[in-house]
């Protein structure tokens, strides 16, 4: 009791960052055992946020694949040329011999009728129906491929125009027009999912603030107790802020393993559906960036939610 | 070391709780603080913890102006003082280590030293063995007890009690006004408000008086 005089002894700064960190590491896990000692609690909360974050987690898996798939189909930027009824095969090969003279383009294939035939047989289903015919109603069809450098809008029109000048060609189309739609609705649909997933990201700070409130309900004596022995603000919300980055973090873990399940029970028809159409699309999962990013994300929305409450709520709690 | 001077308070709906209160209280000084309930006892503390500020006048510790202290450096003037409770106010979730190192984590201490220091108060109320044991495990005079060592763990300048032997029975009360008094000794300064004034004339010091907010006797 010698020192007992009024002097205090100092503390060294660097002791002071040790106990500063040992603290944090110690409350750390004290908020981790205080989720572990009320596991149905817990759970329920972690289970809520998780399937708000895989909610917006499968949108962004579900726009990255029909991005990839969209993005296979942009390499091609094939013309269909459909020649009149009336020109056979042989007249067809000779205008496609004509056509390939165009520097513009690579490549012209023909189908002739018996293929378009055979074909439209194979996967329309139609098969028995079609011998019924007693003539080929099909026309040749010449798919052209253009240089692989022309890819705007206005030549490859403009290449049409010509295609079209012949005499024996019906009408032309342009495959990647189609393409081009689809990645305008994919745009829009991107859109769209962002401003889901910003609307999912504020449920989930939400969602931890509340439970953060009751936390702090149940705990006021304790802070109350803590400010009248000198506790900062810091202090005080310390255990909180930890309690929001748990909270964060497992409702990340769970939604990756919900994400994920949902992928596995969809592979195998998307992966069916791929073949019946000759694709190889191959379905894509969250990455290991996109892992951490998820994790990241919805740990720092935790904290996020415990801050949002505590810098209100903390306030109103005053020894009296 | 404390100062009132001219210290008014008022409340919006029970009016004037304290009415020009001046004294001075030096260092190592211990005094009581007495008066009927709702004298402004426990008004006057709390100015000085800063749970209230004081609507006239001026409250002085260790010379700085406490109406001027911003919110934010509010617990470090706590940190200055020990504060004792009627109600004890212990951790019931934690036990009787954890509950007065709780100052010392505060202020952030190393671990060996809050060892240290923690067994060194428990030792001096005499609760030293008793550190693993919950609150609720011990009788009310010990968990008195444990407030007193949380109060002095952190070696305050002053010590301010508010009725902290209102629960315990006479003998008790003796026991721990006798701790009080050992601080004292040592230099630091003590002011405990008590009804009890059988017990207060016992001890033989200082006593403020209050009234009805005013104060009567021992400026």
């Amino acid at each position: 009791m010698a020192d007992h005089s009024g002097r205090r002894q100092k503390i060294s700064l660097q002791n002071k960052l040790y106990a500063y960190l040992m603290n944090h590491l110690q409350v750390l896990f004290a908020s981790l055992g205080r989720l572990v000692r009320t596991p149905f609690t817990s759970l329920m909360t972690i289970l809520v946020l998780a399937v708000t974050v895989s909610l917006a987690g499968s949108f962004y898996v579900l726009v990255k694949n029909v991005k990839q798939f969209s993005e296979n189909l942009h390499t091609s930027n094939q013309i269909s040329v459909f020649l009149k009824q009336s020109v056979s095969d042989k007249q067809g090969r000779q205008l496609a011999r004509q056509i390939e003279q165009n520097s513009q383009i690579t490549r012209v294939t023909v189908i002739s009728k018996s293929q378009a035939m055979a074909e439209f047989k194979q996967y329309s289903g139609f098969g028995e129906a079609l011998k019924a015919l007693d003539k080929n109603p099909l026309p040749v069809v010449l798919e052209v491929l253009p240089e692989t450098t022309l890819t705007d809008e206005g030549s490859l029109e403009k290449l049409m125009a010509e295609l079209k000048r012949y005499p024996q060609v019906d009408f032309v189309q342009l495959d990647m027009l189609w393409i081009q739609r689809l990645q305008s609705i994919l745009q829009l649909l991107e859109r769209g999912v962002l401003l889901l997933n910003v609307l999912l990201g504020i449920a989930v700070i939400f969602i931890t603030g509340n439970t953060i409130r009751l936390e702090l309900q149940n705990r006021r004596e304790e802070v109350l107790i803590a400010k009248l022995v000198g506790a900062t603000h810091a202090f005080v919300q310390r255990p909180f802020v930890y309690t929001g980055f748990w909270l964060g973090f497992f409702s990340g873990c769970v939604a990756w393993v919900i994400i994920t399940a949902i992928i596995l029970f969809l592979q195998g028809p998307v992966e069916h559906l791929s073949q019946l159409y000759e694709g190889h699309f191959k379905i894509l999962y969250l990455g290991f960036a996109e892992t951490l990013a998820l994790t990241g994300i919805t740990t720092v929305l935790g904290i996020l939610g415990a801050w949002v409450v505590l810098f209100y709520q903390l306030q109103q709690i005053k020894p009296r | 070391m404390l100062t009132f001077d001219h210290v008014s308070k008022r409340y919006p709906d029970a009016g004037d709780a304290l009415l020009d209160v001046s004294f001075h209280l030096a260092r190592g000084e211990m005094a009581f603080l007495t008066g009927h309930s709702g004298a402004g006892k426990s008004t006057l503390l709390k100015l000085i913890a800063m749970m209230e500020k004081c609507s006239r006048g001026h409250v002085l510790l260790e010379g700085q102006n406490l109406n001027r202290v911003k919110e934010r450096q509010v617990p470090f003037i706590r940190r200055k003082l020990g504060l004792i409770f009627q109600d004890y106010k212990l951790l019931l979730d934690r036990t009787v280590f954890d509950n007065v190192a709780l100052p010392l984590v505060i202020s952030g201490y190393s671990q060996y030293d809050i060892s240290r220091r923690v067994r060194a108060a428990l030792d001096k109320v005499g609760l030293l063995g008793q550190e693993k044991k919950y609150p609720l495990a011990l009788s009310g005079g010990e968990q008195q007890r444990v407030g007193i060592a949380r109060a002095v763990v952190n070696k305050p300048r002053l010590i301010l009690a508010d009725e902290p032997t209102g629960n315990l029975d006479p003998e008790l009360s003796v026991e721990v006004m006798h701790l009080f008094e050992q601080f004292q000794q040592v230099g630091v300064t003590v002011l405990i408000a008590s009804h009890d004034i059988e017990l207060i004339k016992q001890m033989g010091y200082r006593v403020l008086t209050l009234s009805h907010g005013r104060l009567v006797g021992g400026q």
